[in-house]
């Protein structure tokens, strides 16, 4: 199994190495990187290239790693149990209570899984460790009803971080991992393209430039990313505005249209209008 | 071969562990990473590095073993605009500002421009690109007799030596959230969840545990409400000198506001004397004597002081050592109390610690804290807190 990118998820060379070294020795891969550059996709993407089942699990603050195995429901056994009645059988067997986690599913799923743990650093700060043995051996024990739940192929591990927490050393020494760095402007057009296929050369290639100029300004709280810039030629295109409007000849600067857009913080907004104006009156 | 490599890695002091060379061994084995440089480059980042802080490191230790390599891909963008925003606050003797040339005003715009056209990537330090903390004439946080600032704070370049007027300081502001996420996680260390008070809360999974005891009787359980029983006195020194760090304290500040429940905040200049004030804007009005300040919050609140303690020794040590009136008593003798008052204090200063030495009040006071002074970093955070802890 390789994952070589797919029709609609750019992926860059470092980026495929790191895939293909989780895929082939097993091990989770855990993926950083700026907001907006498609660390989620990511694992959609490879499962979709290769046939694979998804099973995400996406994480809050409140989430436990016995979430992911699996959860004793003892408050349906009581009800089952006070009520009585034809669920009397029901009720002997507390395996009818347990209820199966992500990571259980792709234990016993018959074809190798994906597993996405979306936003792991969310969670407690012992999470990871909690979740150690399970994602090293793919095994687990269920206390409840005295068994052994094994992996039947070992699923893929996609993990990924916006850094709001550490990661404990015991953990990030089982994974690999890989940062998604901005993409440069040849990967955006790439990028660009596989999203918007029909897209007039003209438009890309102004709205490229005063997207990546726009990055540039200093002091910005928010730096505008990929699915901003997806999401502002997508209005673009909507309004049908021309490639003319987004770079007037005789001024050299001017306020793109729709800009709203890429700046999502009033202040950056403010910020941005206040050095137009400037840069137009210090001419 | 290899483990010299290993062990070069580990002499640049990267954090890499056998098991993740094991892992990178394994890897090889499988043939994932075929017989270029540039791959091998990237496997072994993905198995030996595990945070981007660090990617910087690696390739500058990459690039020094495999001697010749002169380019690593990648590099040139590999690392996000913030850290390298501020890095660097050049300080430049006044040898070095007086052969900055002041080049005219339209000569000025005229260069910007051309730069704005060659000028691909961010740009730090030097003395020709935009960029920050360098010294020519475009960018910000740089020195240059006659600059144009494009956005970002005005540069750090001070040259009053003491402060007789009225001066209006700036605010710390605490809407500040931008990096201010590390600063949070160290804080919450600080953090003491305690169960106090009256029953008021189900225990859900006591109720279940109890009621299957129970053989299915509904004994329902209640519990004391959690809270952060944490209570944190702030005093932060504004102005003057502290306008350098002024960023810096905001960030902690904001992130101090938002984690606990307990946290009064005074401001104070240079050094504690007989009153603080809360308010910057008022401070000549609206004052609280310190005393008032001791008698209201228990000895169960931590101190915390921020602050450069760059001043004088005069100012901490003698009566009448303000650079603002005259204090009957000597600023000393106030941390004194303070620190009688509050066994649990901490001073942070946002100076670099190897600079410390070369202070004299910063001596004077780290003395008095009997050593409790600790670096404005994450990494001094963290043993701030800790010490709060013990």
């Amino acid at each position: 199994m390789r994952f070589e990118g797919s029709n609609t998820y750019v992926a860059t060379p470092d980026l495929m190495l790191a895939v293909n070294a989780a895929i082939t020795l097993q091990r989770p891969l855990l993926i950083k990187g700026e907001p907006g550059t498609g660390k989620t996709m990511l694992a959609e993407e490879v499962a979709n290239a290769l046939g694979a089942p998804l099973l995400q699990w996406h994480i809050k603050s409140t989430t436990k790693a016995q979430q992911g195995l699996y959860e004793y429901d003892a408050v349906s056994r009581l009800r089952d149990s006070q009520l009585g009645g034809k669920d009397g059988e029901r009720v002997r067997d507390i395996a009818n209570y347990i209820v199966k986690g992500v990571l259980w599913q792709a234990l016993e799923a018959d074809k190798p899984t994906v597993i996405l743990i979306d936003e792991i650093d969310k969670a407690d700060i012992e999470f990871p460790n909690d979740l150690l043995r399970e994602l090293d051996r793919m095994e687990f024990y269920v206390y409840e009803t005295q068994q052994l739940v094994k992996a039947k192929h070992r699923p893929i591990v996609f993990i990924t971080s916006n850094n709001e927490k550490e990661l404990p050393d015991a953990f990030l020494r089982r994974c690999f991992f890989h940062y998604i760095k901005f993409p440069d402007s040849e990967t955006m057009q790439k990028i660009v393209d596989v999203h918007f296929p029909g897209l007039k050369k003209a438009l890309l290639k102004e709205a490229l430039e005063v997207f990546f100029e726009l990055r540039e300004v200093p002091g910005l709280k928010k730096k505008p990313s990929t699915s901003e810039l997806l999401d502002w030629l997508k209005l673009l295109l909507a309004e049908e505005i021309p490639p003319e409007a987004l770079r007037s000849k005789d001024r050299k600067v001017a306020v793109p249209p729709l800009h709203g857009a890429l700046l999502k913080n009033e202040q950056d907004v403010h910020l941005f209008e206040r050095l137009v104006f400037m840069a137009k009156h210090n001419r | 071969m290899l483990i010299d490599f290993f062990l070069h890695l580990k002499a640049a002091k990267l954090p890499v562990s056998t098991r993740e060379f094991l892992m990178l061994l394994e890897a090889l084995r499988e043939r994932l990473a075929g017989h270029s440089l540039d791959d091998f480059y990237f496997l072994s980042r993905a198995c030996l590095v595990k945070d981007e802080s660090n990617y910087d490191k690696f390739d500058r230790a990459f690039g020094a073993y495999f001697n010749g390599v002169t380019e690593i891909p990648g590099l040139e963008a590999e690392i996000p605009e913030e850290w390298l925003r501020q890095l660097m606050k050049k300080h430049l003797t006044p040898e070095e500002k007086a052969k900055l040339e002041k080049l005219g005003w339209d000569k000025l715009m005229e260069q910007f421009k051309e730069r704005l056209k060659e000028q691909k990537g961010r740009h730090q330090g030097g003395s020709k690109w935009i960029g920050t903390g360098g010294s020519s004439p475009f960018g910000h946080g740089g020195y240059h007799p006659e600059g144009i600032r494009i956005g970002g704070d005005s540069a750090g370049n001070r040259t009053a030596v003491k402060v007789w007027e009225n001066r209006e300081y700036r605010n710390l502001d605490d809407s500040v959230e931008l990096g201010t996420r590390n600063i949070k996680v160290a804080l919450r260390r600080l953090r003491r969840f305690a169960r106090e008070g009256a029953a008021e809360e189900l225990d859900l999974d006591g109720t279940i545990h109890d009621t299957a005891q129970n053989a299915g009787w509904l004994d329902i359980k209640m519990r004391p409400e959690r809270h952060n029983k944490v209570k944190v006195l702030l005093f932060l020194d504004i102005g003057g000198s502290m306008d350098d760090h002024i960023k810096l304290c905001e960030e902690m500040f904001s992130a101090a506001k938002s984690e606990f429940k307990h946290l009064e905040y005074f401001y104070f200049h240079n050094c504690i004397y007989d009153y603080v004030w809360r308010d910057n804007r008022r401070r000549h009005a609206e004052r609280f004597p310190l005393h008032d300040v001791m008698h209201k919050y228990g000895d169960d609140y931590k101190l915390i002081l921020v602050g450069d303690a760059t001043m004088s020794p005069y100012e901490v040590l003698h009566p009448g050592g303000s650079v603002e009136y005259m204090n009957e008593e000597a600023g000393a003798a106030w941390l004194q109390r303070l620190l009688d008052k509050y066994p649990r204090a901490v001073w942070l200063n946002p100076e670099p610690e190897r600079l410390w030495d070369y202070r004299q009040s910063i001596q004077i006071i780290n003395n008095i804290f009997g050593g409790r002074m600790f670096p404005l970093t994450l990494e001094g955070l963290e043993r701030a807190m800790r010490q709060l802890n013990k």
